[in-house]
């Protein structure tokens, strides 16, 4: 007879998880480059400490030798690289940091320490070309993250539209909120980092906190949407209960459980009332 | 200025190109120089409903392809004066189109009518972009029931995307033709009300027609409705709408068929 033990096993779960990283773009000739890295590094030492880096080879031709040179170039000033963009993957190996693709140029990313903004925009960017792109662009480009000028106004983190957004369409804000003043056709889609607000009819699918922020909202003035998802959380329409259909509603999450309930009575739960002991 | 007007949907049998040909012509019989434009390349069905099958010689990719001119594709209608259409070839795709023929060819069109009416076909796809691309305003023909009225508000997503007028920032106007109405249907609660579909789509509403074997006989006979039975249910509708569409303000009303005493007495008339 045999007994069959079970060993305790660990499940993997992989998950997603979005980043911010700063991208450093060499210029040609190198050395000249690294020479005015070195000026700029004895005004602001330590700015890259702790960190996270790309470097973006697009504007320099470098070989394999050439680029495991410069990686260790900056290795000796203290610099670690984390990934590589802009060359193709045959001029990498596993010595080299792994190649990064489809990197989005994100709005306003807080850089500022001791240093003055020209100074940031000259080497993070040192090729003088402007790669700004305004915050909460709805197609995903393949661009890099930049760091922008602490002194420049931020953009707005919430996007508000304010017509309709129809079936087949998509509004995503990676950056904030998303706010619609009208409806949310069946067949279209809100995707936000932070909450979502709909002023008209919700039929479509809301998805908030779509980067992990748990604490995130959806709010409707009339509920008939397909889903709703909080974070990992979701509920399809036949999960809700009908009670709560056409009515003004919020969706939260409140330990590991995504709930939904009218507005009137915000943090009542739904379902039966049971009597907690 | 001509107006080019797309009569759009997005799904398929609701009455596009019976709508094209209703307004078209309601439009004509005003005194309007009208022509309808089949887009609908290989599928083609405006010259029967037109009653012009027979007659169809040169067609929209031959002008579009500049092989002849305008003046010999044009067919004008025998019925009314002052409406044409131009056909759609039936042994050709829609990759045949290009956007600069067609661009060319309502240009062209602009400067000799006074309504341009472009069928659509139905879909998404090249020829439906094409047919709404250089269009003034557009005509949204949906059935009170929900898979048209989602696909009308993806029709109506396209329109604000992916026409000229949306492309220079300005707004394109969109108008509701609901077709197909039931007013019997509609208070059982068989199919969508007007108000839920004002509601989901959120455009002004330009006519509603009512459901009617009056629309399927002129179609058989080769007419519009509003040609063949201008008294009938469906070609007041039409007429209520080609008249809105030239700024008139007639009151929203669903015309049903009148009853005379013989046909009361003597039942629905033969077909």
């Amino acid at each position: 007879m045999t007994i069959a033990t079970r060993h305790p096993r660990h499940s993997f779960r992989f998950r997603g998880r979005n980043f911010l990283a700063l991208v450093l773009r060499p210029a040609l000739p190198v050395s000249q480059w690294l020479g005015e890295l070195d000026d700029w590094l004895v005004r602001s030492p330590g700015f890259f400490n702790g960190k996270p880096l790309i470097l973006d080879l697009a504007g320099v031709g470098l070989d394999r030798g050439g680029i495991a040179e410069l990686i260790g170039d900056l290795a000796s000033r203290s610099i670690r690289i984390m990934g590589i963009e802009g060359v193709d993957a045959s001029r990498l190996d596993a010595s080299l940091p792994p190649l990064l693709t489809g990197g989005r140029t994100l709005g306003a990313v807080e850089v500022a320490e001791a240093i003055s903004p020209a100074q940031a925009t000259a080497q993070a960017n040192p090729d003088g070309k402007s790669e700004n792109k305004p915050a909460a662009s709805d197609q995903a480009q393949p661009a890099t993250a930049i760091a922008q000028l602490p002194s420049q106004s931020r953009q707005l983190p919430s996007l508000l539209i304010e017509t309709p957004v129809r079936s087949g369409q998509a509004v995503i804000n990676p950056d904030g909120d998303v706010i619609v003043l009208g409806s949310v056709a069946s067949g279209a889609e809100v995707i936000a980092a932070g909450s979502i607000h709909v002023y008209g009819t919700l039929r479509g699918r809301a998805l908030a906190g779509a980067y992990g922020n748990e604490s995130a909202r959806v709010f409707c003035r009339r509920y008939e949407a397909e889903l709703i998802a909080i974070g990992e959380y979701f509920k399809a329409i036949e999960d809700i209960e009908s009670q709560l259909r056409q009515k003004p509603v919020q969706a939260w999450l409140a330990g590991g459980e995504l709930r939904i309930a009218a507005l009137d009575q915000p943090e009542k739960e739904t379902g039966t009332w049971r009597k907690s002991s | 200025m001509a107006e080019v007007l797309v009569v759009t949907s997005g799904k398929g049998g609701v009455g596009k190109t019976t709508s094209t040909a209703a307004l078209g012509a309601a439009l004509a019989q005003t005194g309007q120089s009208v022509v309808v434009v089949d887009f609908d390349v290989g599928l083609r069905n405006l010259d029967l409903v037109m009653g012009a099958e027979r007659r169809v010689v040169y067609d929209l990719i031959n002008v579009a392809n500049g092989d002849v001119k305008l003046q010999q594709a044009l067919i004008r209608d025998k019925r009314v004066d002052t409406l044409y259409l131009l056909a759609a070839s039936q042994t050709r795709d829609k990759d045949a189109l290009s956007e600069e023929g067609v661009r060319r060819c309502i240009a062209e069109l602009r400067t000799r009518f006074d309504w341009v009416i472009c069928d659509s076909p139905a879909g998404i796809e090249r020829g439906a972009t094409l047919a709404m691309r250089f269009a003034d305003l557009a005509v949204v023909v949906t059935n009170p029931e929900v898979s048209s009225v989602r696909d009308s508000d993806r029709i109506i997503g396209l329109l604000d995307s992916k026409t000229m007028k949306a492309a220079s920032g300005e707004r394109m106007e969109k108008l509701l033709l609901l077709t197909r109405y039931d007013k019997i249907r509609a208070g059982r609660g068989d199919m969508l009300s007007i108000d839920d579909v004002l509601e989901i789509l959120s455009i002004p509403l330009l006519g509603i027609i009512p459901e009617s074997e009056d629309v399927l006989r002129a179609s058989n006979v080769g007419a519009p409705v509003t040609i063949a039975n201008a008294q009938s249910a469906p070609a007041r509708a039409y007429m209520d709408a080609a008249r809105r569409l030239q700024g008139e303000s007639i009151p929203m009303t669903i015309p049903s068929a009148r009853q005379t005493l013989l046909t009361r007495l003597f039942g629905r008339r033969a077909a």
